[in-house]
C-alpha cells in the first residue's frame, strides 16, 4: 500500500511532497514551503515561497519581520503546485491561521493535520474531518490518560482562585501564540471583564489576534501598572517567565499554568505550578482515536508526540498505520 | 447524605495530598498538614499521618495488584506506555481507572478505607479494591493508592509531618520524633498526649531508635582543630545499637530495624545503652590492618537480608566501630559535651566484646593544614574522608549549622559514554534522567566496544536535565520499554567514591557513588576513557 504514496515522504526535518519539490513545516529552509500553523517549531523563517493562511502568514511576519515569498491560501482554497500535486488548506482548530493541508495527486488524498484539536475554541474555526486515504497525525497527547477537561471548569477554577485571594493575583503561563488569547476570550466568555494584565512578549500577538477581530477586552501591560492595581487580577505570561525573577514585580502571585501536560501531578510540579489549569490546544487521546475513526484513511501516519500509544490502538482496532519519525518538534509549552 | 460532610472522609485526605503535591513552600505545607491534624478525628488523623509519613503496609495491595487490576481493564501495552510517561503508578491507574456506571456510592473515611483495605486477602484484593476505587473520583483514587501501597513520594519527609504534627499541637518536635518511634499508627496515644493534654506515652522499656545527628558537608571552610576533633569517615553503614526492657536492636541511619540481617551485632550489646557507629566487615581494605576494615563491597554480602547463614556469618564478621553515646545505663547523656560522650565511651569499651566493638580513632594534626595532607593521603587507605566534630556538640537530631562536618576526599573521575537512558520519577517523571555509561574495553579505534559501567541519575542541572533529555529523545537508536539506547556520541565526566571488582557487571567493575561531573559535549566518544583506565584505580 505504501508503494502508492511514493510521491510523499517523511524525512527527518519534514514531510517531502516528491513531485511538487515542497515541504510541509520543514525545520530547515528550503525553496517551498507549505506551514500548517504558525507556531515557530513548524513556521521556520527563510524559505524561498511559504504557503499558508493570510492568518499564520501574518503571524509568521511578526516573527520575522519580512513576509517575502508569502503566498497566502484561505481556508478551502486549493492551490496547484509543480508536478500536478493540489494543496488545499483546511481548518485545524488549533490557533489561529492552523490549517490541515489536503494533497491530491493521480487520484490519490493524504491529509497531513498538523496541530488540532476538536474543542470549541473562540479564536479560530473548528477543524473539519476530510476524507483522504492517508492521514498524517499528530499524537502531542497520544496516550489514554490524557483526557482534556471541559475548557469552562478549569476557567471556573481561575475566577474562583481569584475570587479567594483579592490581594494576590493569578499569574498564568501560558503559549504566547494561541493558548494565552483562547484564555484571554474564555475568561471573557465566563463573564470576566476586568482588565487583565500581559508580561510583553504577550503584547504584539494579542494585539494581532485584535486586528483579526478576536475581542480580548481590556488588556494592560504588567511593565505600566504598579503592584497595587494588579491585586485581584489575571496576569498572563509565557511559561518561561513563571519562574523568572520578572514575576517578582507581581503582588504576591498564585502560579497557575494553561496546559495539557498539567493532567499530570509531575509535570506541574516540575514548572513549580500551584494551579495547574488543563488546558489544551492539542487533540486529547478521544479526539485522536475519534478523527482517525471518523476520518477512516486507508492508512495512518503518526508524528510529533506519543507514536507508540496511538499506534498500538491502531493495531488493536485493526487499523493500518505507522510512526513517523520526525525531530525538531517541540511540544513542551502546550 | 450528611456524610459528605463528616471530617475523617477520605476526600478530605485526598484534598490535602493534591494540595500537598502543589504547595512550594515548606511553610506552606506545615500549615496544610497542621490543619488537617487540628480539624481531623481519630483515628483518622492517625492513619493519614501514617501514611503521608510512609508507614502503612497492607500485604495485600502492593504496586503489581494495581498492575494486575489495571491489566484487567485496559491493554497492558497502553497501560505500560502511560506508566512509564506518567512515571507513578498510582497517578497512571488513577487517571485511567474507568469510572463506574451509573451513580457512585459514597466515598469512605481514611480508617473506614484502612479497615477495608487491612481485611482484603490476596485474592479478595482483586475485587474489594475496585470497590473501593469506585467510591471515589480520580483525587481520591490518587490518594487511596498512595496511602494502600505505602509510598507517598510527594515530597513530605518524614521529618516535616513530625514538624507539623508539633506545630499543630504546640508541642517539642525532638519529643514527638523520640515518642513516634515506639508508636504504631494510628497513633492514638501521640494525639491523645499531643492534642488533650494526656500523660506522654510510655517509651523508657522499649529499644526505640533514636533520631541521628548528622553532619553538614565541609566547604572550603578552615577550622581550629582545638574546638574540633577529627575522625576518620569509615565506608560503611552508620547505625545504632539500642538495648532497652532486655532487647538489643540494630537501626539503620534511617530508622529501619535492621538486628534480623546483623544477629551477631543484636546479640553483642547486654545492657542499657544506645550507641552510634559505623557498621563494618572485618578485613584489612580499609586502613590496612590497623583500620581493619573491608571494603563497603564485602559489607554489601550483608545487607537487606532476611536471614543470615553460618557461611555468611563466618565470612563476613561484622562489627561496629563506635562514634557516639546518647544513652548509658539508663542516663540520656545527649546534652553533655561531645568531649564528656567520648571519655564515656572510652571508659564504657571495657564493658563490650572487643570482637564485636572497637573505638573510632580520633585522628591527631597539629593544625589545619597537616589534617589536610592526611585526607589527601586517605585515598590509599580507602578511607571516605573525615569526621569534623565540635568538641563542646551536644547529641541533637538532624544537621545543625557549626557542630558536625564531613570532609569526604575528593571524587575520582573519568569519563564515559552515554549508552542508554531511562525515564525518572517523581521530580523527574518523564524526563529521560537516569543513565547508563560505558567505558571502552580497548582501544575504539581498532573495533574495541563500550562496556557499561556504572548507572547516574544525579550531578547535573535542571536545565542540563532538559537538554540530556532532548539529547536523548533525537539521539535514539533503540528502544526496549521504558529504555533508550543513544547513538553513543556523548561523553560525560562521572565523578565517584571508589570502584571495585564486580561479577554482577560485564565489565569486571562496579563504581560507588557515581554521578555526572560535567557534560563533555565538546569531547568525541572515542577519546572516552578505557575500561583499564577505571581498573587502575581499584584499591580492594
Amino acid at each position: 500500500m505504501i508503494a502508492d504514496f511514493s510521491w510523499i515522504r517523511s524525512e527527518p526535518h519534514g514531510i517531502h511532497i516528491l513531485p511538487a519539490d515542497s515541504w510541509i513545516d520543514p525545520v530547515h529552509p528550503v525553496a517551498h514551503a507549505l506551514v500548517t500553523h504558525g507556531h515557530a517549531d513548524h513556521a521556520r523563517g527563510g524559505h524561498g515561497v511559504t504557503v499558508a493562511t493570510p492568518e499564520t502568514l501574518a503571524i509568521m511576519k511578526l516573527r520575522y519581520a519580512t513576509d517575502e515569498g508569502a503566498q497566502p491560501v484561505s481556508y478551502g482554497e486549493s492551490i496547484k503546485l509543480r508536478g500536478g500535486v493540489t494543496a488545499t488548506f483546511i481548518p485545524a482548530g488549533h490557533v489561529l491561521g492552523s490549517a490541515q493541508i489536503l494533497l491530491e495527486h493521480a487520484g490519490e488524498r493524504v491529509v497531513v493535520t498538523g496541530d488540532y484539536k476538536r474543542r470549541p475554541d473562540p479564536t479560530c474555526p473548528p477543524f473539519e474531518v476530510t476524507p483522504c486515504d492517508i492521514l498524517v497525525t499528530e499524537a502531542t497527547f497520544g496516550l489514554p490518560l490524557f483526557i482534556h477537561p471541559p475548557i469552562a471548569e478549569e476557567i471556573g477554577k481561575l475566577i474562583a482562585r481569584l475570587a479567594a485571594n483579592p490581594d494576590r493575583c493569578v499569574l498564568v503561563g501560558a503559549y504566547a501564540l494561541g493558548k494565552a488569547q483562547r484564555v484571554i476570550a474564555e475568561l471573557r466568555a465566563a463573564g470576566h471583564h476586568d482588565p487583565i494584565y500581559l508580561h510583553g512578549a504577550m503584547e504584539r500577538m494579542c494585539r494581532l489576534y485584535q486586528e483579526w477581530g478576536i475581542d480580548l477586552g481590556e488588556l494592560r501591560l504588567v511593565t505600566d501598572h504598579d503592584r497595587d492595581a494588579m491585586r485581584g487580577s489575571v496576569v498572563i505570561c509565557p511559561p518561561s517567565a513563571l519562574n523568572d525573577r520578572w514575576s517578582r514585580r507581581l503582588p504576591d502571585p498564585i502560579t497557575a499554568m494553561a496546559s495539557g501536560w498539567m493532567q499530570v501531578r509531575q509535570r506541574a510540579r516540575q514548572r513549580n505550578v500551584e494551579l495547574p489549569l488543563v488546558i489544551s490546544d492539542h487533540a486529547d487521546w478521544h479526539e485522536l482515536t475519534r478523527t482517525i475513526e471518523e476520518v477512516n484513511p486507508a492508512e495512518s501516519w503518526i508524528t510529533h508526540g506519543r507514536e507508540e500509544a496511538l499506534l498500538r490502538w491502531c493495531e488493536l482496532n485493526q487499523r493500518q498505520a505507522r510512526a513517523l519519525a520526525l525531530v525538531g518538534y517541540e511540544d513542551e509549552d502546550d | 447524605m450528611h456524610a459528605a460532610r463528616a471530617p475523617g472522609l477520605m476526600e478530605r485526605f485526598a484534598a490535602l495530598v493534591d494540595a500537598l503535591v502543589y504547595t512550594r513552600s515548606r511553610n506552606g505545607k506545615l500549615d496544610l498538614i497542621a490543619d488537617y491534624l487540628r480539624t481531623t478525628p481519630d483515628p483518622d488523623r492517625g492513619w493519614a499521618l501514617a501514611a503521608l509519613t510512609e508507614g502503612l503496609d497492607f500485604p495485600a495491595v502492593k504496586a503489581g495488584t494495581i498492575r494486575g487490576l489495571m491489566h484487567e481493564r485496559i491493554d497492558p501495552v497502553l497501560w505500560t506506555l502511560s506508566r512509564d510517561f506518567v512515571g507513578d503508578t498510582a497517578e497512571t491507574a488513577s487517571l485511567l481507572w474507568p469510572e463506574p456506571p451509573g451513580d457512585r456510592l459514597p466515598p469512605p473515611t481514611v480508617s473506614e478505607a484502612v479497615d477495608l483495605l487491612r481485611g482484603m486477602t490476596r485474592v479478595s484484593v482483586m475485587s474489594d479494591l475496585p470497590r473501593l476505587l469506585d467510591r471515589l473520583d480520580a483525587t481520591g483514587r490518587f490518594a487511596l493508592i498512595k496511602l494502600a501501597t505505602g509510598a507517598m513520594r510527594i515530597g513530605i519527609s518524614a521529618r516535616l509531618a513530625k514538624v507539623a504534627f508539633a506545630q499543630a499541637f504546640g508541642v517539642p518536635v525532638d519529643e514527638v520524633e523520640e515518642y513516634w518511634h515506639g508508636l504504631e499508627p494510628p497513633y492514638t496515644p501521640l494525639f491523645h498526649w499531643a492534642a488533650d493534654g494526656g500523660a506522654p506515652p510510655d517509651t523508657e522499656n522499649l529499644p526505640l531508635f533514636r533520631p541521628f545527628m548528622l553532619a553538614h558537608p565541609l566547604e572550603d571552610a578552615e577550622l581550629d582543630l582545638t574546638q574540633y576533633a577529627a575522625e576518620w569517615k569509615w565506608d560503611g553503614i552508620r547505625v545504632q545499637l539500642v538495648h532497652a526492657g532486655g532487647e538489643t536492636r540494630v537501626y539503620s541511619r534511617s530508622g529501619e530495624d535492621i538486628s534480623g540481617s546483623f544477629p551477631e551485632m543484636a546479640a553483642a550489646l547486654q545492657f542499657p545503652a544506645v550507641l552510634d557507629g559505623e557498621l563494618l566487615v572485618r578485613g584489612s581494605h580499609q586502613g590496612g590492618e590497623e583500620g581493619g576494615a573491608a571494603s563497603f563491597n564485602a559489607l554489601q554480602q550483608r545487607l537487606g537480608r532476611k536471614s543470615v547463614s553460618k557461611k555468611m556469618l563466618g565470612e563476613y564478621p561484622a562489627f561496629v566501630r563506635l562514634y557516639d553515646v546518647l544513652i548509658l545505663d539508663g542516663e540520656d547523656v545527649r546534652g553533655l559535651t561531645w568531649e564528656m560522650r567520648r571519655r564515656r565511651l572510652e571508659e564504657m569499651m571495657p564493658r563490650l566484646p572487643a570482637e564485636r566493638f572497637d573505638l573510632s580513632r580520633i585522628v591527631e594534626a597539629q593544625d589545619f593544614a597537616s589534617l589536610t595532607a592526611l585526607r589527601a593521603n586517605a585515598r590509599d587507605d580507602a578511607i571516605e574522608g573525615l569526621m569534623l566534630k565540635r568538641r563542646d556538640s551536644p547529641y541533637v537530631a538532624g544537621r545543625r549549622t557549626g557542630l558536625w562536618y564531613k570532609w569526604k576526599r575528593d571524587p575520582l573521575l573519568i569519563d564515559c559514554v552515554l549508552m542508554y537512558a531511562q525515564r525518572g520519577s517523581g521530580k523527574r517523571s518523564s524526563f529521560y534522567s537516569d543513565y547508563t555509561f560505558g567505558c571502552w574495553d580497548g582501544d575504539p579505534d581498532e573495533g574495541a566496544e563500550l562496556l557499561p559501567v556504572g548507572k547516574a541519575y544525579f550531578g547535573f542541572s535542571d536545565e542540563e536535565l532538559k537538554w540530556l533529555d532532548r539529547h536523548v529523545r533525537n539521539h535514539t537508536v533503540n528502544r526496549f520499554g521504558p529504555v533508550r539506547e543513544t547513538d553513543r556520541s556523548l561523553v560525560f565526566e562521572v565523578a565517584f567514591d571508589s570502584v571495585h571488582l564486580s561479577k554482577r557487571h560485564k565489565s569486571g567493575v562496579a563504581m560507588r557513588f557515581p554521578r555526572i561531573s560535567r557534560i563533555r559535549s565538546d569531547k568525541p566518544a572515542h577519546e572516552a576513557d578505557r575500561i583499564s583506565a577505571l581498573k587502575a584505580l581499584i584499591r580492594d
